[in-house]
């Protein structure tokens, strides 16, 4: 993976930089030492490592916006950073860069349960926006996996989903407005309190772009009601294909689950072994949720098993209790981590329609006898997006390259079969080089003319999102 | 006027174009004569029921496409209006139409705009060029989402030629609670309790004076929540009878009305007492909760001076030639969002020849 060289015109005045960062930021807001700027130096796509020149952490928007304007003079780079929990790399600094965190804008300014909404600082973890209404049996709907630590600002820059989006959407489907810091400094807010903005879109083109058009630093998120229950059904298949079909019926259906996820037989042995779940060994399973109260849980649910019945499962478990609930949760949910601890791994998660999954899963088991390394499936059934976790060893030479190697062929085919590069993760640096696989020239330069109109100078997260190549004539420029 | 029959068509008619031209859908939307239909760019690419995914061209019929999505029991979700009665128009909803509209009824507070349900466009742009953005898949996060841009940009960034849409089952059966004679703020402090209640509410409205909570789904469900919604609501509601959504989602009531009509987007709460602040005579239609009111006026009346403090937008949907020549049609933006708005434009369609001065 290729990074573009740190410029050296912007290295030679480092202290001169610092020195006006630190004339508008408070003590200890700015971090430059050749040891601390280490803790910023890769996001989760840990294999890349690069410490940024300096890193600030300012307190306020206005304080944002101060950052922003010292850069844009001085043309300095800017990486925004959430919690740098992301998977693509879209965090990773270069050398010649300012890290602008938000870790410490991280409160709640208003909960308004009447309308519906709570407003928030963009730093704030993302389940604690849900931490922060729970007494009133309210919940903000996007579930990322890394909830625990990722802020809102990285949810927003990436348009984040997690487990229940088939019914509760992604992120852009509940943010309601923002206040973006543009990089000249210039600070405006993007719809409110209300459902739709006026005029363009602009709040679902800032949705997704990879803090690549401005730096968010408030954002109004829609909460919702808890529902009065919720409890999955397990059902275990001997083929991956007949699993495929069963997804389809239930979704024909017209009950619409909160989530269905499937898990194939590797990735249940990993996690059977891992968290001893009690799942069955079979090739293919899912875990499909329902809610409501409780007879309507059970009226779904026993909609759910006979359908399923009629695909000859080779077991069907519908959770009676909260411990049962739990129980068939907790594989799933340890499938990163079991997967983590026998192995390193590359996670992927590439979009397909519903209906190619059968030809999906062939295709990776061929790739993964081709390439060598074994693969473990695990994804949201109900939407097509994919998690197969590739298995190298991080120890062993060239064997990342070979994951690479082999994981930019799955996502290939995921576009070739009516599919995306990435689901959810975003592009960041990680797929960056694969855009033409899904993209026309004509596409990209349409996308590169938007980032033109926000940030005209290309400073903001300029090494993302499109093919260095693609990018070259604007970035440094 | 031009009627390309396919995209390619349509690019070339884009590339060799020399004056403004005027896109237009099924022209049921009082926007004039076009110069450039889309209506002959028909058809359905691709439906796959069980993955909940359309593919259609943009001047397909909006009947077609509800057509074809009821034979398999799915339905557009967002529930788009139809506009042909409040504005006295004639022709045939688009597709297209409705996703520049970026179109969503009542059901907007529950399964989200049209713009949610959007997961993929191809268009062309002002220098004749096919972009494709998004797809077909439900998560994709692929590039910039030009896809939400495009909806809702009335035809000013491009001239859409496909669309792929998120479909939903319809429900088995749907129910509606309703309350006479509560005002206002009464009424829109009623919704505010059932939209926040567990019970999936997908429809919250006022109109002629009477609230209106609407539950969709299994049969057995939407017995159990209208129980619960009753309890919670209160003395005076009851479950009604008959269709009472088309006259919210299509604004009937104000159709045979003399007026301008105005489409504003508030905060909830802030509804009714915007209304109260509007200094005019008035009827007001609340939807979406209180958060979307439709305001009939007499002809020639802005009510935007009265939105000063609060937060929002108000959209003049329907008004005679001479208030048009004097109210923007849309609200004007703040000035950094109205230069973003208009260095897109100027980067989507460089020439300026797409339905100039529609927006900004």
């Amino acid at each position: 993976m290729q990074m573009p060289e740190p410029d050296k015109r912007i290295l030679s005045r480092k202290m001169q930089i610092v020195a006006q960062l630190q004339a508008v930021l408070p003590q200890g807001a700015v971090i430059h030492g050749e040891y601390e700027t280490r803790a910023y130096e890769c996001d989760a796509l840990t294999a890349y490592k690069c410490p940024p020149m300096v890193v600030v952490l300012p307190d306020s928007t206005a304080e944002v916006s101060a950052v922003l304007k010292i850069c844009h003079r001085e043309g300095v780079p800017v990486v925004p950073r959430g919690s740098g929990t992301s998977l693509a790399g879209g965090a990773l600094p270069t050398a010649d860069c300012v890290v602008l965190g938000v870790a410490r804008l991280n409160e709640v300014l208003e909960t308004d349960y009447e309308n519906r909404i709570i407003r928030v600082q963009s730093g704030r973890t993302n389940l604690s926006v849900t931490g922060a209404v729970e007494e009133e049996d309210f919940f903000y709907a996007p579930d990322p996996s890394s909830q625990l630590a990722c802020a809102i600002a990285g949810n927003i820059a990436m348009n984040s989903g997690g487990a229940h989006c088939l019914k509760y959407g992604v992120t852009t489907n509940n943010l309601l407005g923002v206040t973006l810091v543009l990089m000249d400094g210039t600070v405006t807010e993007i719809g409110g309190a209300y459902l739709d903005s006026g005029g363009l879109d602009l709040l679902g083109l800032i949705c997704g772009s990879e803090g690549q058009l401005g730096v968010v630093t408030e954002a109004s998120l829609r909460i919702l009601r808890k529902p009065e229950g919720a409890r999955p059904v397990l059902i275990g298949f001997d083929s991956s294909e007949v699993a495929g079909a069963c997804v389809s019926d239930i979704i024909k259906a017209g009950v619409l689950p909160v989530a269905i996820e499937f898990m194939d037989r590797p990735c249940i042995r990993v996690c059977e072994n891992f968290a001893h779940a009690g799942y069955p060994d079979c090739e293919a399973l899912l875990i499909v949720e329902v809610e409501g109260a409780e007879d309507e849980i059970a009226a779904q649910l026993a909609l759910i098993c006979a359908i399923a019945r009629r695909h000859e499962p080779v077991e069907v478990r519908e959770s009676g209790s909260a411990e049962e609930s739990a129980k068939i949760w907790l594989g799933r949910k340890s499938a990163f981590g079991a997967v983590g601890q026998i192995n390193d791994y590359m996670c992927l998660d590439g979009t397909i329609p519903v209906s190619a999954l059968p030809k999906m899963l062939r295709r990776i088991s061929e790739l993964s006898e081709k390439y060598g390394l074994d693969v473990a499936n695990v994804f949201h059934a109900g939407d097509g997006n994919m998690h197969p976790l590739i298995l190298f060893d991080a120890n062993k030479e060239g064997d990342l390259e070979l994951c690479e190697a082999m994981g930019a062929e799955v996502l290939k085919y995921c576009v070739e079969v009516g599919g995306c590069l990435t689901g959810e993760h975003g592009v960041g640096v990680e797929k960056r080089e694969l855009m033409f696989a899904q993209f026309s020239a004509d596409d990209l330069e349409m996308q590169l003319r938007v980032k033109d109109v926000f940030d005209p100078d290309w400073l903001l997260n300029p090494a993302k999102v499109f093919p260095l190549q693609a990018s070259a004539g604007r970035r440094g420029s | 006027m031009k009627r390309p029959l396919n995209e390619l068509e349509l690019s070339e008619v884009v590339a060799g174009a020399e004056v403004p031209l005027r896109v237009a859908g099924g022209g049921t939307r009082g926007f004039g004569a076009g110069d450039l239909s889309v209506a002959g760019i028909s058809g359905v690419v691709l439906y796959e029921p069980g993955a909940l995914t359309l593919v259609v061209r943009a001047g397909t019929p909006l009947r077609e496409v509800e057509a074809l999505l009821a034979s398999e029991g799915q339905r557009l979700a967002f529930e788009p209006m139809d506009h042909r009665a409040l504005l006295g128009t004639g022709g045939e909803p688009t597709i297209g139409g409705v996703v520049a509209g970026n179109v969503s009824g009542p059901r907007r507070v529950q399964v989200g705009a049209c713009r949610d349900a959007l997961l993929g466009v191809r268009f062309v742009d002002g220098r004749g060029k096919v972009i494709k953005n998004g797809g077909r898949v439900m998560k994709n996060v692929t590039g910039y989402d030009l896809v939400k841009l495009m909806a809702g940009s009335f035809g000013t960034l491009g001239v859409l030629s496909e669309v792929s849409l998120k479909v939903l089952p319809m429900p088995e059966v749907a129910a509606t609670l309703v309350c006479d004679g509560l005002d206002a703020v009464a009424g829109v402090a009623a919704l505010s309790r059932a939209l926040g209640s567990p019970f999936e509410v997908t429809g919250a409205a006022i109109v002629g004076g009477q609230a209106r909570v609407r539950i969709e789904g299994l049969a057995a469900s939407v017995k159990y929540r209208s129980a619960r919604l009753l309890d919670l609501l209160g003395a005076g509601w009851e479950v009604g009878a008959g269709e009472l959504w088309q006259e919210v989602r299509d604004v009937l009531p104000f159709a045979a009305r003399a007026g301008a009509v105005w489409r504003v987007s508030v905060k909830p709460s802030d509804g009714p007492v915007l209304t109260a602040a509007l200094g005019v005579e008035h009827e007001a239609i609340y939807d979406w909760g209180g958060g979307l009111i439709w305001v009939l006026v007499a002809e020639g009346v802005d009510i935007r001076p009265a939105l000063k403090g609060f937060s929002g937008h108000a959209t003049l949907i329907r008004a005679s030639d001479d208030m048009r020549a004097k109210v923007a049609r849309f609200q004007p933006e703040p000035a950094p969002l109205a230069a973003i708005s208009a260095g897109l434009r100027a980067q989507f369609d460089p020439r300026g020849i797409f339905n100039q001065g529609l927006m900004g």
